[in-house]
């Protein structure tokens, strides 16, 4: 019994810190003629609108001498609060861009991208801005940290589809 | 292909300066760029509506470019047609750019036998001899001003950066309180202006939207400058705006017993 008792305790104990945070962004299937990929950029803020951290930014790497990197800007929102600021490398949040489908990121706390989130209330953001086509903004309000598991979610009507966040205390 | 290197600030008055029935405008192609190594094109035009361009260019010679680390850039590509002048500007390094044009110098105007005079004579270079000549000591209705005249607009490459934006002190000339390339609907932005370096309070303020053409109203804003010279703009939707600042006061310095600025920019407003 006396062996028992510390490997419990040792179990409940990594299980409050790995705080598990899953975003799972929907690319809409658009019917048009000329279908680009969207950019799509995910982040955290504040209340007060302040970016705590981006987590993720979908473009065209593909091109030379880093030629996607122009149209960064049309995803204005993200752009305005923390893209331009050059101050987090690109390259540690970036992917290429992605067609139509669900995809779902995980970010642990205290590790990055996510990094360490005091407590509070939080906005999930995902902006996507598409070629020849259009931009849109969805976000999920959440608390942080998540009083027991769920998920949250929201949708966008054109850009984006279904934007969900799946917390882990 | 035809490159024009400007330099320094040219000290010619280059219009005369009552309020002007036609509108002049620099107007660039974008005013967000993400990264160095783009190019943006401006419109330099004289006209009735904005942004039409309805009447005539503005003489090429008198624009400039000041960059975020100070050194010089080149206009290219440098067309004055019928109704536009434009160029193109190749944008290097990360910051905030200025293009602009500006002047300031002695206008006149008084009456001789009933006839109205004025100088400097259109078209003319003025110089300080040729105002002792043609200027007269005594005259009618004499009014010397001392004018100043900029119209410009901004550029910014990634984070914006206000190396470009200190103050001249010569002139009337605008401070961004808010960034001019961070102008967004739903966010009041705030501006200064100065007139020779200090603040301008009473500076009347004429913003028009761009799109006049398919509208039946100007959707003028109008604002005048508080005590502390500073104003608050509210963006009525995104877009391209005229924004013309006109000051006058009788502090001007001997021989002049006016002192008048005329300040235009073009500011784009994004959406949310």
């Amino acid at each position: 019994m006396r062996k028992l008792f510390p490997v419990l305790l040792a179990a409940v104990a990594i299980q409050a810190q790995a705080a598990d945070l899953n975003v799972t962004v929907e690319v809409p299937r658009l019917d048009v003629a000329e279908y680009h990929k969207p950019y799509v950029s995910t982040w955290i803020e504040r209340e007060d609108g302040s970016v705590v951290t981006t987590l993720s930014v979908w473009y065209d790497t593909k091109m030379k001498n880093d030629e996607g990197q122009k149209w960064l800007k049309d995803m204005r929102q993200w752009w305005r609060k923390v893209g331009r600021e050059g101050n987090a490398p690109l390259d540690a949040v970036s992917g290429a861009t992605r067609g139509p489908g669900s995809y779902t990121l995980n970010f642990s706390a205290g590790k990055a991208p996510l990094g360490k989130l005091d407590a509070g209330n939080y906005k999930l953001v995902v902006e996507a801005a598409r070629e020849v086509g259009g931009r849109e903004v969805v976000s999920v309000p959440f608390q942080w940290p998540a009083s027991k598991a769920g998920t949250l979610s929201a949708s966008g009507k054109t850009e984006l589809g279904s934007v969900s966040l799946e917390l882990a205390p | 292909m035809n490159h024009l290197k400007l330099a320094g600030l040219a000290l010619t008055l280059l219009l005369p300066l009552t309020a002007e029935a036609h509108r002049s405008w620099l107007l660039p192609t974008s005013t967000v760029i993400a990264k160095p190594g783009a190019w943006v094109s401006f419109d330099a035009a004289v006209s009735n509506d904005i942004f039409y361009t309805d009447h005539r260019p503005l003489p090429a010679g008198q624009f400039q470019v000041a960059t975020p680390d100070g050194s010089a850039a080149t206009l290219e590509n440098i067309s004055e047609g019928k109704l536009r002048t434009t160029f193109d500007l190749a944008l290097n390094q990360e910051g905030t750019y200025r293009v602009f044009s500006a002047s300031n110098g002695l206008t006149a105007r008084w009456e001789e036998n009933g006839q109205r005079k004025s100088w400097p004579p259109r078209g003319v270079t003025p110089t300080p001899e040729a105002f002792a000549k043609e200027v007269p000591k005594q005259a009618d209705k004499l009014t010397i001003t001392q004018s100043s005249r900029r119209v410009e607009t901004f550029v910014t490459v990634g984070k914006p950066n206000t190396a470009v934006l200190k103050p001249t002190k010569v002139g009337l000339e605008l401070v961004p309180i808010t960034h001019p390339n961070d102008l967004v609907t739903g966010e009041t932005a705030r501006f200064s202006f100065l007139i020779d370096g200090k603040p301008a309070e009473g500076v009347k303020l004429e913003i028009v939207p761009d799109g006049q053409r398919y509208r039946d109203s100007q959707d003028m804003i109008n604002a005048v400058t508080d005590k502390k010279g500073e104003v608050s703009i509210a963006w009525p939707k995104a877009g391209r705006y005229w924004l013309e600042a006109s000051y006058e006061d009788d502090k001007a310095p001997k021989p002049a017993t006016k002192r008048s600025g005329l300040y235009v920019a073009t500011l784009e407003v994004l959406p949310q």
